[in-house]
């Protein structure tokens, strides 16, 4: 099995699906040429040609519909938005259209498309690259929307996002695309969608996350384990539509919880997930349950990124207001 | 004047074209009927675009092009093959609506059998859908072409040139038609644009673009059918401006008093362009009063049947509403 990054993953993922279906292409702003901003589409075009990896005009509205009508002929677009925070200017095609044109068709036309999309903070970015932007999305009907933490889940999650028969958004943390090396299967393989994962088993309380804070809620769980306390993590990896069986089944397990997501802190995915616990598991809680989020500010200027950001050592803090409730 | 045989269009073709356009404008009425006597929620019309609109789709080829009309193209999705009574089917919202099972607004036209992509409320969107089509077409090599179209105030919108601009870089199989009615709601040609005309506007993107009289089926005819043959034979898209007047207020819940007087209404039904073409078939010796009203009749029955099937049909269940959000 090779040792790839996590981007280096993602590359195999889309050059397996070329490969697998001819109807895949891949298209975007210098996606072609010049292999991507982050080299994720590198070496594509000149494997698999101009008509299946092509370059866009700049252009991120006419990227989406294109897709749109190009999916509605039998292809499977897997475009990219350079950065997520210009989703903005495709938040009609995605939302308004591709979103709903299975609904509105009333069920005769779909729209299978993956936009692949790199966001997240920690890499000193400048305004408009770094946001978390997985909220807006998550409160779309017809869409999903998937996050790797991983190497491996990427690859596998990709490949599932590609094959399945709705719009999925996959967002891609930077700060994770170079970060560290997993073993990665050659072969083509899936990781569900929909279905997140117990990254580590714990008893006395359930970190849920996704993306980067995975590996800090991970790093969180290591230090509590000195002090003696065992925690559980949820690696979301699909944050609509949301396992919340998984999450329920270990809140009962543990009967504490803190939910780590990076965006701001109102109206998030973290605010669901308690909504969600609160619901199904209240009987079994020992203590609330609660968050940690980045401020209701503007993502942070980058001299200001890493007091912006939340971090390990923010989740202890939190785990430990829940532990000592 | 321009005579249809020179087009190559038999007295049958030109005969089934006014019917069309004769159908479409009486179906329009219709529907301003059933909505001011409370039976359907809402009508946005075709009125004065009839015969821009047929024109344009027998310029194209039925049997395998695609399109994506705007929500006043009554004529065009006629031509293509919708019913009087699916059209009815989706002013009443009931569940056989084939458009979109009755989920959608009237005038928000979808088949896939009649390859008519779905169309939304936000205006423009189709024109980038349409590009994309025109992309599958030549990956395809099935020397299909997408048709496009929009209003005149939709130009302003980032996606028409967003697509537009991507169909003449890749030179693909496109029609993009503007029917220019005058009118953007309320607001008029001359606060919407400062160019002279809307196809003026191809030359930025390095495509054709011509501006035809929308109420000459015939110059429309034409210059749709320039454009396919164009689009087939791999020479890229064309931009078509086709000048009319929307003889309705916007929609059944405009009132258009407040930003044109009936005086302008009143002039511009005069060059209707169903009148025109309906005195060219005359003067021409292919209509005759007499056949006319065999005509008129046919359609009103076949309205009536149309009104009645609808408006007893059953209403899609709260139930279906959770169907279609995701993949089943």
């Amino acid at each position: 099995m090779a040792q790839m990054t996590m981007i280096q993953a993602i590359t195999d993922a889309l050059r397996t699906e070329l490969k697998n279906d001819e109807n895949v292409l891949v298209f975007g702003e210098d996606v072609g040429q010049n292999g991507g901003v982050f080299r994720a589409t590198e070496g594509l075009q000149a494997e698999f040609g101009e008509d299946r990896v092509f370059d866009t005009p700049l252009a991120e509205s006419g990227i989406g519909g294109l897709a749109i009508g190009l999916a509605t002929q039998g292809f499977r677009p897997v475009p990219e938005i350079q950065f997520f925070g210009f989703v903005y200017e495709v938040m009609d095609s995605i939302s308004g259209q591709m979103a709903r044109m299975r609904y509105r068709s009333g069920n005769t036309m779909n729209a299978p498309i993956t936009i692949r999309s790199p966001f997240g903070g920690g890499v000193h970015t400048p305004e408009m690259h770094a946001d978390s932007l997985e909220g807006l999305m998550a409160q779309q009907p017809g869409l999903k929307v998937v996050i790797p933490s991983n190497p491996y889940d990427a690859k596998g999650l990709l490949i599932a996002s590609i094959r399945d028969n709705d719009p999925v958004i996959f967002l891609e943390h930077m700060k994770l695309y170079r970060s560290f090396r997993d073993e990665v299967p050659e072969e083509a393989y899936e990781v569900e969608l929909g279905k997140a994962k117990v990254t580590r088993e714990g008893n006395d309380i359930t970190f849920i996350a996704y993306g980067a804070m995975v590996q800090a809620s991970v790093k969180a769980a290591e230090e509590l384990e000195k002090e003696g306390i065992s925690a559980e993590v949820i690696d979301l990896r699909t944050v609509s539509p949301l396992d919340t069986e998984t999450i329920v089944e270990s809140v009962k397990k543990t009967g504490r919880a803190v939910v780590v997501q990076e965006a701001q802190r109102q109206a998030g995915v973290a605010a669901h997930i308690v909504a969600e616990i609160q619901e199904r598991a209240i009987l079994h809680l020992e203590a609330p349950v609660l968050r940690v989020a980045a401020p209701d500010t503007v993502y942070a200027f980058t001299q200001a990124e890493e007091v912006w950001l939340p971090n390990h050592n923010d989740i202890v803090e939190k785990a430990k207001e829940v532990i000592n409730y | 004047m321009l005579k249809h045989d020179e087009l190559g269009l038999s007295n049958d073709n030109v005969l089934e074209m006014y019917r069309l356009m004769v159908l479409a404008r009486r179906i329009d009425e219709r529907m301003w009927l059933l909505n001011r006597a409370g039976k359907i929620p809402f009508v946005v019309s075709c009125q004065g675009q009839e015969a821009q609109q047929v024109a344009a789709a027998f310029a194209l080829d039925r049997s395998k092009d695609y399109t994506a009309p705007y929500y006043r193209d009554v004529g065009v999705v006629l031509a293509l093959g919708m019913t009087a009574k699916e059209l009815m089917l989706q002013a009443f919202a009931k569940a056989e609506d084939p458009n979109s099972a009755g989920r959608q607004m009237p005038g928000h036209f979808g088949s896939q059998k009649l390859r008519i992509l779905s169309g939304s409320s936000p205006v423009t969107t189709q024109v980038p859908h349409a590009v994309g089509i025109g992309l599958a077409c030549k990956m395809n090599q099935d020397s299909s072409i997408a048709y496009v179209t929009l209003g005149e105030g939709s130009t302003n919108q980032g996606d028409f040139h967003e697509g537009a601009n991507f169909a003449a870089v890749h030179k693909l199989p496109v029609i993009i038609m503007v029917e220019n009615n005058q009118y953007a709601i309320s607001v008029p040609l001359n606060r919407q644009v400062a160019c002279e005309k809307i196809s003026d506007r191809a030359i930025g993107y390095g495509m054709p673009g011509v501006t035809v009289d929308g109420n000459n089926p015939l110059v429309v005819y034409q210059a749709v059918k320039e454009a396919a043959d164009r689009a087939r034979s791999g020479n890229g898209p064309s931009l078509i401006e086709t000048i009319s007047y929307r003889l309705t207020p916007h929609s059944s819940d405009d009132n258009e008093r407040t930003y044109r007087s009936s005086e302008e209404v009143e002039q511009a039904k005069e060059k209707d362009g169903l009148i025109v073409f309906k005195q060219y078939l005359i003067e021409n010796n292919v209509l005759t009063e007499d056949l006319d009203a065999e005509i008129e009749k046919q359609v009103k029955e076949e309205i009536d049947q149309a009104t009645d099937y609808a408006e007893t049909a059953p209403y899609p269940s709260p139930e279906s509403l959770y169907h279609g959000v995701y993949y089943e």
